[in-house]
């Protein structure tokens, strides 16, 4: 079989560089070219009267809890300020990377919001989530619906690359979503830079955002072992079970570039962790001058 | 190379006889050879049958005897309902290998076989990408015994394809097909009045028609495809969606634990739930399909207009009754159509290839004056109830004049029964 170089993105390691060609063995003429590169042609058409996309998402679902319940929160419950929206591309794939917090991810969701609330375009955003995600039921159900994809890097490209869409990642990943209430605001190590990665392999910008306000409205005061493998959650943390009502604050920072680094550089790990440690620094750096210039935790 | 001299196994089956009955209307294609076990099933107008299973001897025979350069295996049992573990084991991996042996015999004129395999080898898992490509494989230990079944099929393809370097070998990977006639254990769910499901998942599904398996495998003949390819219509559909589409309700009966054990008093109830299906329920699987379109197929049908096709035909069954029994398998007529010198009518049986692009079944030797001579005959018959009383009445008229098509027939004149006695109540 010629398939004998593995994808291994599909395994979700690093990924194997794009063959260009594959000719198949005959006579000239009848050759069949599979242009690897070219599949983004071939992306399925839209179908009108579709309720679901093929990841599964319900735009009537995400529309109702969009005027509902998103719209209460962004306006009356955070008062969301947002900066440095026109960061965000107008057009074609970007992977959006934020500091997060809580095991309720309100600041995904307010991110989202904001992106569709104050971008020219309207964007919608697809929020990326732990694997684990999927196997709980109903809530697996339940986020898939409202647009979240798990984080799988295969995933991942095909939005960003194939489908030239926005995605919203969170690097610290379950660690961030069980950090303590003392230790807010301090981003821990990006475990494996692979949003890096795969943001390099689809040659597509990362928009590093710091959310402010969302690290205090889901605060983390203990979490108890035990219960992590009954229900399958990443760690149940131990908090309040609605998010308080703190001012929320995000800013997205200047889009970095990741395309013109050479050829394939996402298969030098040490660009690829150089890259993310400055994206950590960006946004930490950020986070540490907000925190410094405002007055309350609860009116900003 | 465009294949010219066939043998297609499993051609008693729904799918591989269809495949045969599209590939006879290919003028490129000189003969034709099918084998299975059992009768066909299908009316079959210059394909010749002949009833061994896998014996590589006898096969490797057939194959030098009638120079066949291209073998397509349909055969691949790719649902649990369908055969018992163990006979499925047999069909799937003993009987792929025998078939090879046979392929693979030296001074063989295969020079292409085509696998119909299935998108099971895949398995199911709610950690799997979205979109599954064709090297996605191996990520962890098979889980169920078909999983098992499909992959040592696939390995022993892979063995003999790096043995004959001079054959092309296709590997096209199948979605859940749907269609009237087949069995699955996706379609005895769907055929059932209320759907279960899992309570707490929406699993995400995509399915194949049965037109586009056939279309797809005689594609690999036609043309060159070394590898494999997923072939799955456009579109993944939650199980909701496809529930409601058919216009049914869907019951949430199975719990989100202990789903295993609450199948197995399902199947006490005689409602069996396999394995692979309760996975399914619970994870869902979509295929990137892009690979083969990329070679220049396209499919006829997108997931959604499947599943709608699927409801047309659920509707319509208790109209029409079942396809089946409509042909019965005679060696005695089958030979005399082919061989006898008495018989002169083109059409009527060992004909010359038929003109391209000619619909299934409406191959009569007069064409061309009817108004509904360029529908196929299931596609006539779904119509058919669509009908003014008037224009049935004319159209079995004609067809009783022209056409040789018994499943038309039947169904113009039961549904004109049915006027009939609905008129008159």
């Amino acid at each position: 079989m010629e398939d004998s170089e593995a994808n291994d993105l599909q395994a979700g390691k690093d990924p194997e560089a794009g063959v260009t060609v594959e000719f198949s063995r005959t006579e000239p003429g009848e050759r069949l070219p599979v242009r690897l590169e070219d599949l983004r042609e071939q992306l399925p058409g839209l179908e009108p009267d579709r309720q679901v996309t093929d990841w599964g998402r319900s735009e009537r679902l995400e529309n109702v809890v969009d005027r509902t319940l998103y719209d209460f929160l962004y306006h009356l419950w955070f008062r969301v300020d947002v900066e440095g929206i026109e960061n965000v591309p107008v057009q074609g794939g970007a992977l959006l990377v934020a500091n997060h917090s809580g095991i309720v991810p309100s600041d995904g969701v307010m991110v989202g919001k904001a992106v569709r609330e104050e971008h020219p375009r309207s964007r919608s955003v697809h929020l990326s989530t732990d694997g684990s995600m999927a196997g709980i039921p109903g809530l697996g159900m339940l986020v898939t619906k409202l647009g979240a994809v798990a984080d799988h890097p295969a995933n991942l490209h095909r939005l960003l690359y194939d489908e030239r869409a926005l995605v919203l990642t969170f690097p610290e990943g379950r660690h961030g979503a069980r950090k303590p209430i003392r230790q807010r605001y301090l981003l821990r190590p990006f475990q494996d830079a692979a949003f890096v990665r795969v943001a390099m392999r689809a040659g597509v910008p990362i928009v590093p955002i710091a959310v402010l306000g969302a690290e205090e409205a889901s605060p983390v005061f203990a979490r108890i072992g035990p219960l992590r493998r009954l229900t399958r959650l990443p760690g149940l943390p131990l908090g309040p079970a609605l998010p308080l009502p703190a001012k929320f604050r995000i800013r997205f920072l200047e889009p970095v570039d990741t395309g013109e680094q050479g050829d394939q550089p996402w298969r030098d790990g040490r660009r690829v962790q150089s890259l993310g440690a400055d994206i950590r620094a960006l946004i930490q750096e950020n986070l540490l001058d907000m925190v410094g210039a405002r007055r309350s935790v609860w009116l900003g | 190379m465009p294949s010219r001299r066939i043998l297609i196994t499993g051609v008693s089956s729904q799918l591989g006889g269809r495949l045969a009955q599209a590939l006879e209307h290919d003028p490129q294609v000189q003969t034709i050879v099918g084998v299975d076990a059992t009768d066909p099933r299908h009316e079959l107008q210059r394909t010749e049958f002949v009833r061994v299973e896998t014996d590589p001897a006898l096969l490797r025979r057939i194959l030098s005897a009638a120079s066949i350069d291209t073998v397509i295996d349909t055969r691949l049992v790719a649902d649990p309902l369908l055969a018992p573990l163990s006979r499925a084991r047999e069909i799937n991996v003993v009987g792929t290998r025998r078939i090879l042996a046979a392929c693979g015999a030296e001074s063989s004129s295969v020079r292409k076989v085509v696998f119909k395999s299935s998108a099971h080898v895949y398995g199911s898992d709610p950690g799997d990408p979205a979109f599954l490509t064709e090297q996605t494989t191996g990520l962890r230990p098979p889980r169920t015994a078909l999983e098992r079944d499909v992959i040592d099929a696939e390995a022993a393809l892979s063995e003999f394809s790096a043995a004959s370097p001079q054959s092309t070998v296709t590997i096209l990977r199948f979605a859940d097909a749907l269609g009237g006639d087949l069995h699955s254990s996706y379609l005895s769910l769907l055929n059932l009045p209320v759907v279960p499901s899992i309570l707490g998942f929406d699993p995400r599904c995509q399915f194949i028609h049965q037109d586009d398996v056939v279309g797809a495998l005689a594609h690999a003949a036609r043309h060159d495809l070394p590898g494999v390819y997923n072939a799955a219509a456009d579109g993944v559909l939650a199980f909701s969606e496809v529930v409601s589409l058919l216009g049914k309700r869907l019951l949430p009966v199975l719990p989100p634990w202990g789903t295993v054990f609450a199948a197995a008093q399902l199947r006490r109830l005689g409602l069996p739930v396999p394995l692979e299906m309760l996975r399914q329920l619970r994870a869902g699987r979509g295929l990137d399909n892009r690979r083969l379109k990329a070679t220049g197929f396209s499919y006829r049908y997108t997931t959604r207009e499947a599943v709608l096709k699927l409801r047309a035909h659920q509707r319509l069954r208790p109209l029409l009754g079942s396809g089946d029994g409509a042909y019965r398998y005679e060696r005695e007529v089958e030979e005399f159509l082919r061989w006898s010198p008495s018989v002169q009518q083109a059409g009527a049986g060992a004909a010359a290839a038929a003109p391209a692009g000619t619909p299934m079944g409406a191959s009569d030797g007069q064409r061309g004056e009817g108004p509904y001579d360029d529908l196929s005959e299931a596609e006539l018959i779904e119509i058919i109830s669509s009908l003014e009383t008037e224009a049935l009445r004319r159209l079995r008229h004609y067809e009783t004049l022209h056409g040789r098509r018994r499943g038309v027939l039947q169904a113009l004149d039961r549904n004109l029964a049915r006027r009939e006695s609905n008129r008159r109540g």
